[in-house]
């Protein structure tokens, strides 16, 4: 009698265990309520994280069309320099698979394929230098069959189909044809297998994503082990004088700049105020070691108005 | 200081402005309030946003640019205009203040669109009555009264009522003068505009606006239509205060003789644009 309650004791025990092991595990959403009684932060505004989402969708649709423009005005074209660091941080090589999530108008993406191939004519010219005389074959192989090499692609994926539209026509208008697709996806609910990506990367748009830790264990989930996570990301400010010159900047000028150039007041404000709702350099840091990636460090760019973030998955 | 020589009836008539703006105000914010997708960008009025001084001057130095490369942008035009007008809309609410219809415009807060308009009514009005023109003028222009973009940089609610409400007059501005919507009729009408509010977007439109037309309609302009517009426009009432939503049946001459505004010395017709 006492053996049998003894089991029945234990056998209860493994199934809290369980249990406690599933909770652990899945993300608890459907557990623990719906998404509309947790409040998020929409800029300075209380909304419910439902909400969040659909609030930041309609900004995006409506800035896509002058999304280049604005950030050439906003950053005074600095952002480019911004995105010029990433790839070098990245180093891509020949034959890597990239995907740029929240990339929608393809800045990553263009500049990826760009390097790799850049790097492929490195190579061929360290080949052609070390004195060999190719045979035909060589040569034919040294062609680059369109835009890269056929190995190495870039998967850009958005939320917001508007932005990937303006992407798409950009593509169109650069002449680039291979190498590079266009998906509509959630980074919350990245539609890929596991294990599919040498390189994830971010650029400015995680701040925008509803829970970011969601996102980090997604970006865990499709990178390869060996693969890398990189994040570009408005950060915190070191210099003092340089943080209130930037503040002063940002919340008097750019909504000025915005309603301008794009008529829209509201999106800019939108986007300085997220700014200063997002994680600092060592906080972000510990929620990517929360997730899962090792060796994360980060590197502060102009002064730490951007930081760029890299994490290995193993 | 003028309350002393008010009749008690105006005095009432004063605390009851005061308390109806205020009761708008309070609705106006109870109902933003309640409106949480906005809740934080509402200031005093729907739509407001709160500026700082160094703000307002950028915006109207780029609203100026922006709207000067590309005249089609009507939302930068109307920037321009609220961020340099304060001194001329404040001039303008004490003139209709001091008059007994303005007064009561400025109490009521009647706006103009499709959605109050009983075109049916204005329809069977007879030929040479204000609404009756005003309809024709809708009609031959094919514009809408709802096009007019809301007032957002004014900080005081007051005035940014007087702002909308010179938006929303603009319309019968061109029946009352007789102008189409066509670019010498646009300018014709800022500059009797210019002289009337004072208003320095009005102004800029006046100087710029002859600059895109061709030497017959300039010379019309110069010799006729322009120095008719500036007389009427010094002399005339303020358009501003007319309550023009219960005077559709006035006849137009009628109107125009109460407002100290000649007849228009040509005819101009709608059809043809610069």
């Amino acid at each position: 009698m006492a053996a049998s309650v003894r089991t029945f004791v234990r056998s209860l025990s493994r199934k809290n265990a369980c249990f406690a092991a599933v909770l652990r595990q899945s993300d608890c959403r459907w557990f623990t309520g719906a998404a509309e009684d947790r409040s998020t932060h929409f800029g300075f505004e209380t909304v419910s994280e439902a909400e969040k989402a659909s609030k930041v969708y309609k900004v995006f649709e409506n800035v896509a069309q002058k999304y280049d423009v604005m950030n050439d005005a906003m950053s005074l074209g600095i952002h480019r320099l911004w995105k010029d660091a990433l790839l070098h941080v990245m180093h891509p090589q020949p034959g890597a698979r990239l995907l740029d999530v929240a990339g929608g108008t393809g800045d990553i993406a263009f500049r990826f394929l760009d390097y790799i191939r850049s790097q492929q004519e490195k190579q061929q010219r360290r080949a052609m230098s070390l004195g060999q005389t190719p045979s035909w074959r060589d040569i034919s192989d040294g062609y680059p069959a369109g835009g890269g090499a056929p190995e190495s692609a870039v998967v850009v994926c958005d939320i917001n189909k508007e932005m990937l539209k303006v992407g798409r026509q950009r593509a169109d208008s650069r002449g680039v044809t291979t190498g590079l697709s266009w998906v509509v996806g959630d980074a919350e609910e990245l539609p890929f297998n596991d294990d599919q990506f040498d390189l994830y990367s971010i650029a400015f748009g995680i701040r925008n994503v509803t829970r970011i830790d969601q996102a980090l264990k997604e970006a865990l989930r499709v990178l390869k082990p060996g693969g890398r996570f990189l994040c570009l990301e408005f950060s915190k400010v070191t210099n003092p004088v340089l943080e209130r010159l930037y503040d002063a900047y940002s919340f008097q000028v750019i909504p000025v700049l915005g309603e301008v150039i794009a008529g829209d007041w509201k999106s800019y404000q939108y986007l300085v105020e997220s700014i200063r709702k997002f994680p600092d350099q060592e906080e972000f840091k510990g929620l990517m070691e929360d997730a899962g990636f090792f060796c994360v460090q980060y590197f502060n760019l102009t002064g730490g108005v951007v930081a760029l973030h890299s994490g290995f998955k193993l | 200081m003028w309350l002393r020589y008010c009749p008690r009836f105006m005095i009432i008539r004063r605390q009851h402005i005061e308390l109806s703006t205020s009761a708008q105000f309070v609705q106006q914010l109870n109902t933003s309030r309640r409106d949480r997708s906005h809740s934080y960008y509402d200031g005093v009025y729907h739509g407001h946003i709160q500026t700082t001084p160094f703000q307002k001057a950028l915006l109207a130095v780029g609203s100026g640019v922006a709207a000067l490369q590309d005249p089609y942008r009507h939302d930068m035009v109307a920037v321009l205009g609220e961020t340099t007008g304060h001194l001329a809309l404040v001039s303008l609410r004490d003139r209709m203040r001091n008059d007994p219809e303005g007064l009561t415009i400025l109490t009521e807060r009647p706006r103009i669109r499709l959605s109050t308009l009983d075109l049916k009514n204005m329809a069977s009005l007879p030929d040479g009555s204000f609404g009756r023109e005003y309809l024709r003028f809708l009609e031959d222009n094919s514009v809408t009264p709802d096009s007019r973009t809301q007032v957002r940089f004014v900080d005081d609610e007051e005035l940014a009522y007087v702002m909308l409400r010179y938006r929303e007059v603009h319309d019968l501005m061109h029946t009352l003068l007789g102008m189409p919507t066509n670019m010498l009729g646009e300018v014709v009408v800022k500059w009797f505009e210019a002289a009337q509010t004072g208003l320095p977007m009005c102004a800029l439109g006046a100087v710029l606006g002859p600059l895109r037309l061709n030497a017959r309609r300039l010379q019309s302009l110069f010799t006729s239509l322009g120095p008719w517009a500036l007389r009427n426009g010094r002399r005339g009432r303020c358009v501003l205060s007319i309550f023009y939503e219960r005077r559709w049946d006035q006849n137009l001459e009628d109107l125009r003789q109460e407002l100290h505004i000649e007849p228009p010395p040509a005819t101009l017709h709608p059809s043809r644009k610069t």
